[in-house]
């Protein structure tokens, strides 16, 4: 869910302007003197970053903080986690306070441009769905006009169905509701036909209706939201070292390296393999890092697809399939540049 | 000899006698009766139960909780993070020394003849939060430091409440005696304080407090959001108790004062001796009050990202492998804040009575 407010909007503004001041020491720097890599993730959202019940985060944003941290230390546990409100979230980052934002946040190019902060990549592309009833007999969205619509007020995801409605010339009557939890209750009451809201969050709210059978998700998405980790401005070795903590995880997961073969692939003839951990070249010096950083990586968090399995993929609570989170190799477009 | 005088009527005594009077002393009391049975009687048997008899209570997951009353095994499951939050595990007897600590401060409060239960009191005002200053953020004596941002559940609300209700009230006596004072300097600060921070809603202190301030601070120096917000609760906090202390040292007629000076009492004796433990004790019920409210107000430290125990159990109930567990959550929180709420207020009352000098009536 992703409110605007133009009070947040102000108070990224002048954060902007005053984050922009030069930076005592670099980030990397710093995170190494503190010993820990500091996140801000949601304050509970499924899958993606919520405190399970011995109190530790877990999730697929919580997995990508780890494996920075992972790169810097060689420990997955040197990360701390400070949960954000949407608002907070750019402040937190711009005043230094967390150094990685993994929070669920929608790569823009107002956000990119206008806040002093940059995206280092996409660990999970998303976009709004429908959940609709099953009784409607509707197999995809061109079906639905005239559809009553449960929202949540002040989202963009208001914005992008009123978008995509008018440009079908379709006519929809949205019910309006103030949190995600009242909408998912008014779709169970049967108050509107169907339900909006990005997809990966679609079918953990269909597992919270009494009767998940009863409802089904379409195919269709509506608006692009590709989710990232986010890093201030003006420190060009942090960014890279973010950004490749990622690649490496994807480029792990083409060339086959698991958390559980790892150690065998160290001894991998494929000069592809040992760059990546660390065998041969100096790939982990020009970041910055020990040259086993990818090995570390791979070690301590697996590579994409095991992330993307451990904490969304089917079999868990969200049960989503790959789609387009899938490799390039199998018709997905996560593809990230060669280690080289 | 005068007869010994008779029994009343058996329709004026006893069940029946208290009956009549009470429930059915006129046709419209009577319908008013039969509504409240009949409203009492619908809603109790469903409501124990979803509390008690079709609730589960044992089990591992959400697939035990099949009744159709409460899951409470929930909340027994997630117990250890709705009272600690992200606190380590190893070192959560810190914080049990500390609840221990709590209780024994003021169980004996609620006792009549506990002996020295003042100390205790006292104990309670002075040591154990510089007991907890030490232990809870640890890095001392050899103890291991947890962070802050590593602190939640009821713990925060504790803290954040206490810290709150200990600060308050003397900064907010010294905010009130300065409001009253004859030096203008002294008094215009007073009323500016008062009024500025008396007029913006806790949330927007909170708020500045965690998004703007940071923005102004220059780079690395970051002192920790819970600090933050519980500067930010403190003087908020103070304003208010400084306007229900006024209106003690109001009530106050000006023979005392009088009295006071004539007796040849500096100002801080005056107020320290005479003014002050008069003012404090009339105004016990309008202090427990903006206590109370404080103890409750602390939940907005949710929206900037503190998991108090409201925030802790609203993270939890959207785990999808539970099943419709809000309920049960909102439920347990209700019922941590009423024991916190209803104790203070059960402590206020005693309070009143034992100060009471009969001066009133």
């Amino acid at each position: 869910m992703k409110k605007r407010t133009s009070l947040a909007a102000i108070t990224a503004l002048t954060g902007a302007m005053l984050a922009s001041n030069a930076m005592a020491a670099t980030t990397l720097e710093s995170v190494k003197e503190k010993g820990h890599v500091q996140c801000g993730v949601t304050s509970g959202l499924p899958g993606f970053s919520q405190p399970d019940e011995k109190g530790s985060w877990t999730g697929i944003d919580v997995d990508t903080c780890r494996a920075v941290a992972a790169a810097v230390f060689g420990s997955g546990q040197s990360a701390e986690f400070t949960p954000l409100t949407a608002k907070e979230r750019f402040t937190a980052l711009q005043s230094g306070e967390i150094d990685v934002l993994t929070r669920n946040t929608t790569w823009t190019l107002t956000r990119d441009t206008s806040l002093g902060l940059n995206f280092t990549g996409v660990n999970y592309y998303d976009g709004q769905g429908f959940l609709v009833n099953k009784k409607l007999g509707v197999d995809m969205a061109s079906q639905l006009d005239g559809a009553t619509v449960c929202i949540q007020a002040g989202t963009t995801t208001e914005l992008n169905l009123a978008d995509y409605f008018r440009t079908k010339g379709m006519k929809f009557n949205p019910i309006v509701f103030d949190t995600s939890e009242q909408t998912v209750q008014g779709f169970a009451a049967g108050r509107c036909d169907m339900l909006t809201s990005d997809r990966s969050q679609l079918a953990a709210l269909r597992s919270k209706l009494n009767d998940p059978s009863s409802a089904k998700i379409l195919p269709e998405t509506i608006s692009k939201e590709p989710l990232g980790p986010v890093v201030r401005q003006g420190d060009d070795q942090w960014f890279n070292v973010v950004k490749w903590a990622l690649f490496v995880q994807i480029n792990a997961e083409e060339l086959g390296i698991t958390q559980a073969n790892v150690d065998d692939m160290k001894k991998s003839d494929n000069p592809s393999i040992q760059r990546l951990l660390g065998t041969t070249g100096d790939m982990g010096e020009k970041l910055g890092l020990s040259a086993d950083f990818g090995y570390n990586i791979i070690k301590q968090v697996g590579n994409y697809g095991e992330m993307y399995n451990r904490n969304v993929g089917p079999g868990t609570p969200l049960d989503l399939e790959r789609g387009i989170n899938a490799l390039w190799t199998e018709g997905g477009i996560m593809y990230a540049p060669p280690v080289r | 000899m005068p007869r010994p005088s008779e029994l009343p009527p058996i329709k004026e005594i006893g069940a029946i006698g208290w009956m009549r009077k009470h429930l059915f002393s006129s046709w419209y009391n009577t319908v008013l009766t039969l509504v409240s049975v009949y409203l009492i009687v619908t809603l109790i048997g469903p409501l124990l139960n979803w509390v008690v008899f079709e609730a589960t209570f044992a089990g591992s997951s959400s697939s035990d909780c099949k009744g159709e009353g409460a899951c409470w095994l929930f909340i027994g499951q997630r117990l250890n993070f709705f009272i600690y939050g992200f606190y380590p595990d190893a070192l959560q007897w810190r914080v049990d020394v500390m609840f221990g600590l709590l209780a024994v401060a003021f169980a004996p409060q609620f006792m009549e003849r506990f002996p020295a239960r003042k100390y205790f009191g006292l104990f309670g005002m002075t040591g154990l939060p510089l007991i907890g200053y030490f232990l809870i953020p640890g890095g001392w004596f050899g103890l291991e430091e947890v962070q802050s941002s590593k602190w939640g559940g009821l713990m925060l609300t504790l803290i954040l409440a206490y810290v709150g209700i200990l600060a308050a009230l003397p900064l907010g006596t010294v905010l009130a005696l300065g409001r009253r004072s004859d030096m203008p300097v002294i008094r215009g600060i007073c009323v500016v304080f008062i009024e500025v921070w008396r007029a913006v809603p806790l949330i927007t202190v909170l708020f500045m407090a965690s998004v703007m301030l940071p923005l102004f601070l220059p780079e690395g120096m970051n002192f920790e959001k819970l600090m933050r917000a519980l500067i930010g609760i403190i003087l908020w906090q103070s304003a208010y108790m400084a306007e229900v202390v006024r209106g003690g040292l109001q009530a106050i007629p000006k023979g005392q004062y009088e009295a006071a000076s004539a007796l040849g009492l500096g100002y801080w004796k005056k107020m320290g001796l005479i003014v002050l433990p008069q003012a404090l004790t009339l105004v016990i019920p309008g202090i427990v009050n903006t206590f109370i409210a404080l103890f409750k107000d602390t939940t907005l430290v949710l929206i900037i990202g503190l998991f108090d125990i409201l925030g802790a159990v609203q993270s939890t109930i959207t785990d999808p492998a539970w099943q419709n567990v809000a309920i049960e959550g909102y439920v347990f929180v209700a019922f941590c804040f009423w024991v916190f709420c209803f104790g203070m207020s059960r402590y206020s009352q005693n309070l009143e009575r034992k100060l009471d000098t009969g001066h009133k009536t």
